[in-house]
């Protein structure tokens, strides 16, 4: 794992050194923590969590976060209508969506709308680090 | 009549997740078919299918193996809600299978969850459901597909 660390801190190194800031968006507390623990990069800092699209948008406008890991099936608004309010509020964010609606039609929606990469639910450690590296290129 | 590629796409949603996420491969036990309501465990993560099939899709585990999953997943919050979120997520990777394989045939529901001493699923009358033994470690869970 450490080799991995290693590989994710010089992605970030590649953006000179800064600090990028990390929202996360899942309807499950449980998911949310996981993502929370398994992400490796010394280089971000979680900044928030919501449960749902609106609750993300309102902690975007707050926290103004560089990259967002984004859940597709939420309640009051699910992820692809805010990731095209997301991107029309901060076109520079990157977008990981992590789901389990893994069909092909989702992920071209998902990335018409903004998103940078999509992980499949479930997912290893190694998985979403990997995804998260590729999304900081 | 269910097709053995419609069983497969329920049963691997459910291994898979086992699989990936403990990093320990669950196994099936001997599928069986039974009329009347079923019984189910303690947390129960439902999606509701219409479209091509009507009815719906369980996953049924007893606290006990949920406890042992969140700690093989280095979770170290067991609560109830956390209980439920657990099944509620396996229905989600069912329900993303589903949604793979078949497309828009069928129509999925958001998954949702049920738990308590002693719940109970809703049973339609002269319907008979599928029940695929799922056994992780010493644990054993249910995936209960009832559908026409």
């Amino acid at each position: 794992m450490s080799g991995m660390r290693n590989r994710n801190a010089k992605a970030l190194n590649g953006n000179a050194k800064r600090c990028f800031k990390l929202m996360i968006v899942d309807d499950s507390n449980l998911m949310r923590r996981r993502i929370e623990r398994s992400q490796q990069f010394e280089g971000l800092q979680l900044v928030g969590t919501a449960g749902n699209g609106l609750d993300a948008l309102e902690l975007f406008k707050r926290t103004d976060p560089d990259v967002v890991t984004m859940d597709i099936t939420m309640p009051r608004m699910d992820g692809i209508e805010c990731i095209g309010q997301l991107v029309a509020l901060k076109p520079a964010v990157r977008i990981l969506v992590i789901s389990a609606l893994a069909d092909k039609a989702t992920a071209v929606e998902a990335m018409e709308r903004g998103a940078n990469g999509f992980l499949e639910k479930p997912f290893t450690d190694r998985q979403l680090n990997e995804a998260i590296a590729e999304l900081m290129r | 009549m269910l097709h053995e590629q419609e069983l497969k796409t329920f049963v691997e949603g459910t291994t898979n997740f086992f699989e990936v996420t403990a990093q320990q491969p669950a196994s099936i036990g001997s599928p069986y078919l039974m009329e009347g309501s079923p019984s189910v465990h303690e947390y129960t993560g439902v999606i509701n299918i219409s479209g091509k099939r009507e009815g719906a899709v369980y996953f049924t585990a007893p606290k006990a193996m949920l406890t042992v999953l969140l700690m093989k997943m280095q979770e170290n919050d067991f609560s109830h809600e956390t209980m439920r979120d657990l099944v509620g997520e396996v229905a989600n990777m069912i329900s993303g299978n589903v949604r793979r394989d078949f497309g828009r045939d069928f129509v999925i529901s958001v998954p949702s969850v049920l738990s308590g001493e002693k719940p109970q699923i809703r049973y339609k009358p002269g319907m008979r459901s599928f029940i695929i033994p799922i056994n992780w470690r010493s644990h054993s869970a249910k995936l209960i597909v009832a559908l026409t």
